[in-house]
């Protein structure tokens, strides 16, 4: 074996060790790493009242309703299956609306409301312009 | 490869193409930002704030593309000691961290009008970052090799080690939830309007020859500066 191949084998063996390595702590992180809690993680783990977390998912279309104080709304964030409300006081981003991405900072309140102090919009990877978006929301309109 | 291997031939490359890389890149970067301010219609959801993707995208790109370069002229280096990889990686270094910063600076920006914040600690955003700290390492690294030329082998197995942060970025997105939106471009097609996608490939591939005539300028600098080291050491020998 030529000095050339020995290094190239030692180099291949280290770079694979280190994907392996990599790889299997990426696997554990799954769960840390995740950057929110969807509505049904919330259930399911029983986040205790009082622990500040992330909670993500999409506001529920019709759910946003604005108290007469003009800054405090309610809301709902859905995953599809599970739901939870959620209760905000505060300026929201512009792309705050319904049926979109939303990522609430807050705790849970004894009675399962979740209360935000920070909520962030989360859009979607997909771009158009304006014409073709209200296109869009036209034809899904006519078939519902 | 080895055609390559030898400095004068490289520079005998490098000198020609140096100034069409970079006049060819520039004037795409300039049809790209006409094109992307004026010509492409606003997004539905984020309105103007959209055309930051004509930099940020190439950007991120670079930065990413930037550090394989460093991981494949790590390689070279280490295994068939070639005597240009050192040099190479070392020049991709400093422009791969500017492109990282672009990135990372032009992706506050947009992330206030759009998410509502500047910055999150999410996988994505977070995993760019450690590249960014990565190029300032690798820089480090490369410049504190006792023999003057940069031929640090340090540097080499950190350059190839830090390659595992790119896949890292790339399904950072996919492998856990993340503010960052996914991939909107992927092997099956894109999710970005075609009236909005067009100046993208431009802007990617006139930064791209632009970080190219940058790469090869500095890799002629640290030729010289080598060649010039090694004169004065022999004249201070003799």
């Amino acid at each position: 074996m030529k000095p050339k191949h020995q290094r190239l084998t030692l180099a291949l063996l280290a770079l694979a060790a280190i994907v392996g390595a990599t790889l299997l702590a990426m696997s554990a992180l799954r769960d840390q790493a995740s950057y929110f809690y969807t509505p049904g993680d919330a259930i399911r783990d029983h986040v205790e009242p009082g622990r500040a977390v992330r909670l993500g998912g999409m506001v529920a279309g019709g759910s946003i309703r604005r108290a007469a104080d003009g800054v405090t709304i309610d809301f709902v964030v859905t995953d599809g299956k599970q739901s939870v409300p959620v209760r905000f006081k505060g300026i929201v981003p512009d792309l705050f609306k319904e049926n979109s991405g939303v990522v609430a900072e807050g705790a849970f309140d004894a009675g399962g409301t979740f209360v935000a102090d920070t909520i962030l919009a989360k859009h979607d990877e997909r771009y158009m312009p304006p014409q073709i978006a209200g296109e869009m929301h036209k034809s899904e309109s006519l078939k519902k | 490869m080895h055609i390559f291997a030898n400095p004068a031939r490289f520079l005998a490359i490098a000198r020609p193409l140096t100034p069409w890389l970079g006049w060819g890149g520039a004037l795409l970067v300039a049809v790209a930002a006409v094109s992307g301010l004026f010509l492409t219609p606003p997004d539905y959801l984020q309105g103007d704030s959209v055309r930051i993707m004509y930099i940020h995208v190439p950007s991120a790109w670079l930065g990413m593309a930037g550090w394989t370069g460093i991981a494949a002229a790590s390689l070279f280096q280490l295994v068939w000691r070639h005597p240009l990889a050192a040099v190479a990686g070392q020049a991709i270094a400093v422009p791969g961290a500017l492109f990282s910063a672009i990135c990372l600076v032009t992706g506050s920006i947009w992330g206030r009008p759009t998410w509502g914040t500047w910055w999150q600690w999410d996988g994505r955003l977070t995993s760019m970052l450690v590249l960014f700290f990565l190029y300032l390492g690798y820089i480090a690294l490369a410049r504190a090799s006792d023999d003057r030329t940069g031929a640090n082998p340090i540097a080499a197995i950190f350059g190839l080690v830090g390659a595992i942060n790119i896949p890292i970025i790339h399904y950072s997105v996919l492998w856990w939830r993340t503010l960052h939106q996914g991939q909107s471009i992927t092997l099956s097609g894109s999710t970005i309007d075609a009236s909005i996608l067009w100046p993208l490939p431009i802007a990617l591939l006139g930064f791209t020859m632009v970080f190219g005539a940058i790469v090869l300028m500095r890799m002629r600098t640290i030729l010289a500066r080598n060649k010039i080291e090694a004169r004065l050491k022999r004249m201070a020998e003799a």
